[in-house]
């Protein structure tokens, strides 16, 4: 074997270890953080957790039921101010964005989608909190959702490029309208990563604390309608984890873990029903 | 798939049949006729004052090298250029005496029909593939009727009656191009214009289409883009030889294949190029 032949195996084989061991970091970076949750957090969970409100500072016990159901409705509302903004925006840009507007949506999402959230929390707090006077349900979701837009926006146009042009054409050549070939062919063709999208974003702000804090704020009962502060899981991992107490800190293991096992079990569920149907076949 | 004109080619000389329907006898009546068509992707131009009378229910081919603009001639017809940016034509077609470019596209479209180089169902079910042309175009019929009788004209019944709620991705490509033009002859086009239909199908797929052609010109009129001259003269009735973007020569099939007037056609049929 000559030297040089010799030397391109070894580069290859070195190369090819070094993708492999950053790759093994990546996924062990993950697996440690869910097995370290999994393994606080499982021993604090009890069923009382998920049906009681926490007790008063002193008392050992008591749920988070009212931050599970918070969380459950500012995500409600996230939905409904970032999906169909960011999903029809996402079809303005990619299908009618001329240059010039689609430059200037483009780049807005993109510095929105990098802007801190807590400057999101910012601009819920000045239009949704401050004219009212209190802090709301509303305002919290109102300022998820503002997080949504820029990804759903962003990777619904991105999904919607991604339909093979031969099926646009086609749909044309039958006589379709323009707005007929995008909502009966176009979407259909490009919904399950549209939808795999918006969980993703559903996910994400899921987790999101900072712009709650000044927005939903936190509540110890339950909070009645959308009107009220409510109590979230991600404020209450944060209030409970950086008190004194032993029994807190358990808690918020627990309701770490049950964010993320919320989060997943959306998620399964979704492409659980997404996997029916016929999906286009990669060229 | 983009025609590139060569620019060494004069464009005003061009050696156009002349008036449309020049190779055929009088009594010949015209579906469509293209006259002095210009066609420019942004400043190249793609086609040279093109003239050509498409025959009523018979099989025209356009034939020619790699870029000779007979694709881009044939999407001329049903005004599915317009869907590229940055295009521009000049001159008239004429559907029925009129203007296509004075109608609605979509009615257009509904009128002319169009079967693309490779297979393209939608992500549906075969039924919902071949159901989509009538349920936009809002035909009055029943729909579960006009798809038996589509998948039957595209000889495909038998093949499909079984599964039709089965997605359209499990046929095979030669079904999914017949699922194809069944999609498009549901809506009962006048017109229906084949680019390159069998370009990616086997030779059996192949002869089944070509047998579907000259049973379809019965009932509709047809232009099939074709860079296989076998194909051409197996199916078609008139030729269309292009090169450039300028239409050579155009006559009936027969005698442009063994009597070509023009020495380019000559070259090429005999494959001293393209």
């Amino acid at each position: 074997m000559s030297a040089r032949l010799r030397w391109r195996k070894i580069l290859s084989a070195f190369m090819l270890t070094m993708t492999g061991v950053c790759a093994l970091a990546a996924v062990s970076v993950l697996f440690f953080i869910l097995g370290y949750l999994v393994y606080h957090g499982s021993t604090s969970l009890s069923w009382s957790f998920f049906v009681k409100l926490p007790t008063p500072v002193g008392e050992t016990g008591g749920g988070m039921a009212n931050a599970i159901l918070g969380s459950a409705k500012l995500l409600l509302l996230a939905s409904m101010v970032g999906v169909p903004i960011g999903f029809l925006g996402g079809v303005y840009l990619a299908e009618f964005g001329g240059k010039t507007a689609g430059f200037v949506v483009r780049y807005a999402a993109d510095l929105m989608n990098g802007a801190p959230s807590i400057v999101i929390g910012i601009l819920a707090y000045a239009l949704l909190v401050k004219p009212f006077g209190h802090f709301s349900t509303l305002a919290g979701g109102f300022a998820l959702g503002v997080m949504m837009i820029p990804i759903t926006l962003r990777s619904t146009e991105e999904f919607l490029n991604g339909v093979p042009r031969a099926l646009r054409e086609g749909a044309m050549a039958l006589g379709a309208s323009r707005w007929r070939t995008i909502a009966s062919v176009i979407v259909p063709a490009a919904y399950r990563g549209i939808l795999t999208a918006i969980l993703l974003a559903l996910a994400r702000v899921a987790g999101e604390t900072a712009p709650l804090i000044f927005t939903a704020f936190g509540n110890r009962f339950w909070s009645h309608g959308w009107g009220q502060p409510t109590a979230s899981l991600p404020v209450m991992i944060y209030t409970y984890a950086i008190a004194p107490y032993e029994d807190w800190h358990r808690q918020a293991w627990a309701a770490g873990l049950v964010l993320l096992g919320l989060v997943l079990l959306t998620n399964i569920l979704v492409r659980t029903v997404l996997a029916r149907g016929s999906a286009i076949p990669r060229e | 798939m983009s025609a590139s004109a060569k620019p060494a080619i004069s464009v005003n000389v061009s050696v156009s049949p002349g008036p449309a329907g020049h190779a055929m006898t009088s009594s010949q009546s015209m579906r469509m006729t293209v006259s002095r068509v210009n066609f420019f992707y942004g400043p190249k131009q793609a086609l040279f004052d093109v003239n050509l009378g498409i025959g009523t229910n018979r099989v025209t081919a356009l034939i020619g090298p790699s870029g000779c603009g007979k694709s881009t001639l044939l999407r001329t017809l049903n005004r599915m250029q317009e869907t590229v940016r940055n295009t521009r034509l000049e001159g008239e077609i004429l559907l029925d005496g009129q203007s296509i470019f004075a109608q609605d596209v979509t009615k257009l479209r509904s009128r002319v029909g169009m079967v693309f180089q490779r297979p393209n169902p939608f992500p549906k079910s075969i039924y919902d593939n071949v159901a989509y042309g009538p349920r936009v175009n809002g035909h009055k019929k029943p729909v579960a009727e006009i798809v038996e009788a589509s998948l039957h004209r595209a000889a495909l019944w038998d093949e499909v009656k079984d599964h039709l709620h089965k997605s359209a991705y499990e046929l095979s490509g030669g079904q999914q191009q017949r699922l194809c033009i069944a999609r498009a002859l549901a809506v009962e086009p006048e017109v229906l214009l084949l680019d390159e239909p069998c370009s990616a199908l086997d030779p059996i797929s192949t002869a089944k289409i070509e047998e579907l052609l000259v049973q379809l010109k019965e009932s509709c009129t047809i232009v099939i883009v074709t860079h296989n001259m076998q194909q051409a003269a197996r199916v078609s009735d008139f030729t269309a030889f292009m090169l450039n973007g300028v239409l050579v020569e155009f006559s009936p099939t027969p005698q442009l294949f063994t009597t070509p007037t023009d020495p380019r056609t000559e070259a090429y049929i005999t494959g001293r190029f393209g």
